[in-house]
């Protein structure tokens, strides 16, 4: 029963990694811009794609493509905020969010059949000579590929919290976040925050995808299902906090995993979004911020 | 009475007189599925578009509706008792969701409503996972023309509540309430009372909507009726045609079926990249949709001379 437990536990925050990884670019744009961009996960989507295809077309292996994942969508990041999100800035916050969700609505339909034209509608996987081995810690396994997405998704968001709170364009970035009109006013160039952070967060969407494939197959179809976790996290742990996203991320993963196992896999989605309910309503500012 | 006035009757009329004049059952169910998208559009229209308030847990009503009149129809209970407790569950459905929900601002009024409706929706198909299929004799009776004039009936309804809402202190009321609810409330409008009302409104007509497909369609799988894609083409419908407008719902109805019918038969997915396409550009530089587009170009024909007088 413990080692049936531990073992749930440990998928969970192996699970969870990757929930908080696919959440803190949304929570990042949402924090810096105010905009809350709904096709989040349809960049995580692309971002499997391109480990996919750099797999099926030269062997890349899907850790290495997080090296080519990342630059992609920033890019595509980068493009999507000059064509769609960049002229949302001059409204005010209400409206901003508004129209950023109807935004990525409309961007959701559009990259997802983009993709189905593109790739077609099927599941694709990739199978590097590792996958399926484990790591046996008592009675407990640990799939290594999934170890390996944790271990570069906490690596990932340390490195990012470090960006955040040390250099110098991360600060930028935080104070604009924290106040933009005051932020304008000691010479911070607005525009380019929003830029770079938008980006940014594509950026990290296209990482989490990569990481995603590593375990889980891609199709045109995952987006929504991230985008869901993605926004279950970052009111967990509270909107624009990193810190606060990842350990809100790790938490859903366990407790999916916990009620998939007492409850029944059939609800284990259900628990997660009750979950997110129950946050809202009592605790709407995040389980996981100050 | 206006020319407008009178293509409007016209149209009704010839709506009504549909099934006797065609034999036609493609063209009797196309009218039918119109109407349906329609109330569901409108009904969708009627928080979201003149209350402001984005819910993306549509299909929740509409998938209640669904359920319950189906199963009350099939148990035995007339069709309209079991489409009026349809509509009743999806109301007070609204009123249980909508009282927490619409004290949440920013995005999680949007976001919560979604997490509902997957919630209802991922249950609905643990709890009933069997595909419901219209028993025997109901199969051996089936007809078209009562589903196409009770669609067109609940169609009508969710339209002319629209226009009520352009015309009455209620909607008035709304309408500040979206534009500005701090405005609003100093000015002596409960905007938080607007708001549950409309979204009672907006849920129960969802509902009726989703009666009359429970009604309508011969076997489906329960957990469909509840599919986020019945929030999703709402949305993508009533923008279409024009957001917080009485006929932006209708037109865009008209012109999603018509071109998903036009173009699935090249390609499947294509209607959808061309409807995503389209969304942006209204969203981003068209907020107002056809409506808003069509009156524009009547505007610019009017500022002619000969125009401004016939206006005039």
């Amino acid at each position: 029963m413990t080692a049936i437990l531990l073992q749930n536990g440990v998928f969970g925050v192996l699970v969870g990694g990757l929930y908080g990884l696919g959440a803190v670019g949304l929570s990042l744009a949402f924090g810096v811009l105010r905009m809350l961009n709904v096709a989040h996960g349809e960049l995580i989507m692309l971002g499997g794609y391109a480990s996919v295809w750099l797999f099926a077309l030269a062997r890349i292996d899907p850790f290495v493509a997080v090296l080519v994942a990342a630059p992609l969508l920033f890019l595509v990041g980068a493009g999507l905020f000059r064509a769609l999100f960049r002229h949302l800035a001059r409204a005010d916050e209400t409206q901003r969010i508004k129209t950023s969700i109807l935004i990525g609505f409309g961007l959701t339909l559009v990259l997802q059949t983009l993709a189905i034209l593109l790739w077609d509608a099927d599941e694709r996987a990739v199978t590097p000579g590792y996958a399926g081995q484990v790591l046996a810690l008592g009675r407990v396994v640990v799939p290594l590929s999934r170890l390996g997405a944790l271990v570069l998704a906490f690596l990932i968001l340390g490195g990012l919290h470090l960006f955040l709170t040390r250099s110098r364009a991360g600060t930028a970035i935080r104070a604009t976040a924290e106040d933009e009109q005051a932020a304008a006013l000691v010479g911070i160039p607005v525009e380019r925050i929003y830029l770079t952070a938008f980006a940014l967060a594509a950026a990290l969407a296209g990482v989490a995808g990569a990481l995603v494939s590593v375990s889980d197959a891609i199709s045109p179809a995952i987006g929504l299902h991230w985008t869901l976790k993605a926004l279950i996290v970052i009111v967990l742990g509270g909107m624009g906090n990193v810190l606060g996203t990842f350990v809100a991320g790790l938490f859903l993963g366990v407790v999916e995993s916990m009620s998939g196992f007492l409850l029944g896999n059939a609800y284990r989605e259900v628990v997660g979004l009750a979950l997110f309910l129950l946050v809202l309503g009592v605790r709407p500012q995040g389980l996981f911020s100050r | 009475m206006t020319p407008a006035r009178l293509a409007v009757l016209a149209a009704l009329f010839a709506l009504l007189t549909l099934p006797q004049v065609t034999a036609s059952r493609t063209l009797l169910t196309w009218t039918f599925l119109i109407a349906l998208n329609v109330a569901l559009a409108q009904s969708w229209n009627l928080l979201s578009g003149f209350g402001g308030q984005v819910n993306l847990g549509h299909a929740a009503f509409f998938g209640l509706g669904a359920l319950v009149t189906r199963n009350l129809w099939f148990q035995g209970l007339g069709l309209l008792p079991a489409l009026g407790l349809g509509t009743a569950v999806a109301a007070a459905a609204g009123l249980l969701v909508g009282a927490p929900s619409l004290r949440l601002h920013g995005p999680y009024f949007a976001i919560g409503t979604l997490a509902v409706a997957e919630i209802l929706r991922i249950t609905v198909g643990n709890l009933l996972p069997e595909v419901s299929t219209l028993p025997g004799p109901a199969l051996a009776g089936y007809a078209l023309a009562p589903r196409y004039y009770l669609a067109l009936a609940v169609a009508a309804l969710t339209t002319v509540a629209a226009w009520q809402l352009t015309r009455s202190r209620f909607g008035y009321g709304l309408a500040a309430v979206r534009e500005d609810e701090a405005v609003a409330e100093a000015s002596g409008v409960p905007a938080f009372r607007h708001k549950l009302a409309a979204f009672v409104l907006s849920s129960a007509l969802a509902g009726a909507t989703g009666g009359v497909f429970g009604y309508y369609h011969v076997s489906f799988y329960p957990q469909f009726a509840f599919s986020p894609l019945w929030t999703f083409d709402a949305l993508l419908m009533t923008f279409l045609g024009g957001v917080g407008t009485v006929w932006g719902p209708v037109a865009g109805a008209a012109v999603f079926l018509l071109l998903r019918e036009a173009l699935a038969l090249t390609l499947v997915e294509l209607h959808l990249l061309l409807f995503g396409v389209l969304f942006l550009v209204i969203v981003l530089a068209l907020p107002g949709g056809f409506v808003e587009a069509w009156r524009a170009l009547r505007a610019r024909t009017a500022a002619s001379p000969a125009g401004a007088a016939a206006r005039k």
